[in-house]
């Protein structure tokens, strides 16, 4: 895995993909160590009976806040030298894919006691039947294209 | 008190938290993108399922970059689990929820997730196949109508201010809670 072509959302040409995957490990290192990964520590969270995950999305949101502010004080740039753009969220009407569509993935969280990241945290801790929850969350978004049409969004 | 058995109690919020808010500007600034996790499975469908609908038809090595991203998700915890595994058997979680979820019938407490339920044996069980299957179901089909799960909306989104992240945060906060109080104690 030495370079792969990337088009219209991120720099033209080629790009080396490692350091994205050293990303990766380091967040897979982190979501593990402070297991937010774990099932108990989601119920702990959703039965408000603990501030561990609530003080981790708040001081990791916290931290990102700021350090979107400096980029944009400071107009940094990537190391390529690119300016760095970061685009609203689609804001239209009243919003209902993301009610809907949140309340929907917040069910599925609350029970898997795990997101996105964590499912693959997961499997690589050798919790391997995540495997077919993740196979289970590709027929979701696979079906979910399907039936975009007839969704309310707006 | 040796550096490896250091790092290997769980670490505490106020290091993790804002360690994981640091992969905000790391991916902003080595390569301008946003930090989000969920669209990588858009990137999967499109490498895979025959049969696309118009979401799905596009390049996936556009996508590349996040499923090297996800890839290194599963790597971290594979070298954590192998490297500097949790030297307690059990994640330490509060009393209360222990008491809790003993008063549901859970008996298993070891790992990072509860045997009784996260085993190929349960996935024939009713309990096994809900949380199993449909909670990773919804997770996948709700992500992308949302367009964005805990990464792209609860820490990227609200970093960088967003409106539409709150309304996804909220959504995610009452699914997680009708699941937690209302589907988990009629399944258990």
């Amino acid at each position: 895995m030495g370079a792969a072509e990337v088009g219209a959302e991120g720099r033209p040409g080629r790009e080396t993909l490692w350091k994205f995957v050293l990303v990766g490990i380091f967040l897979g290192v982190v979501f593990t160590k402070a297991e937010v990964i774990s099932w108990f520590r989601i119920q702990e969270m959703f039965r408000f009976q603990s501030f561990h995950m609530y003080g981790i999305i708040g001081s990791a949101v916290f931290v990102g806040a700021i350090s979107i502010l400096l980029i944009r004080r400071l107009e940094a740039r990537t190391v390529y030298g690119d300016p760095i753009r970061l685009a609203d969220k689609e804001s239209r009407g009243r919003n209902y894919r993301y009610w809907i569509g949140g309340g929907l993935f917040g069910l599925g969280w609350g029970l898997l006691g795990a997101c996105p990241g964590p499912i693959f945290a997961l499997i690589g801790n050798g919790v391997t039947v995540l495997l077919v929850s993740l196979a289970a969350a590709l027929v979701g978004t696979w079906s979910y294209g399907w039936l975009r049409p007839h969704l309310p969004h707006h | 008190m040796p550096f490896l058995e250091w790092i290997s109690q769980p670490w505490p919020w106020y290091v993790a938290g804002p360690l994981i808010g640091l992969v905000v500007p790391a991916l902003l600034l080595v390569s301008g993108r946003p930090f989000g996790l969920s669209t990588s499975f858009e990137d999967m469908c499109a490498a895979t399922l025959p049969a696309k609908p118009e979401l799905l038809r596009r390049d996936w090595k556009q996508g590349s970059w996040r499923l090297s991203l996800v890839a290194g998700i599963a790597l971290g915890g594979l070298l954590t689990a192998l490297a500097i595994p949790n030297p307690e058997a059990e994640v330490a979680i509060s009393a209360a929820t222990r008491a809790d979820l003993e008063g549901l019938g859970l008996t298993t407490f070891s790992g990072l997730a509860p045997t009784q339920i996260f085993s190929w044996e349960s996935l024939g069980t009713v309990a096994g196949f809900v949380i199993i299957v449909l909670g990773g179901y919804m997770v996948g089909f709700g992500s992308r109508y949302a367009s964005g799960c805990t990464s792209g909306h609860a820490i990227m989104g609200l970093a960088n201010l967003q409106v539409p992240s709150l309304l996804a945060v909220l959504g995610f906060f009452a699914g997680g809670l009708t699941a937690t109080w209302l589907i988990l104690p009629a399944l258990l």
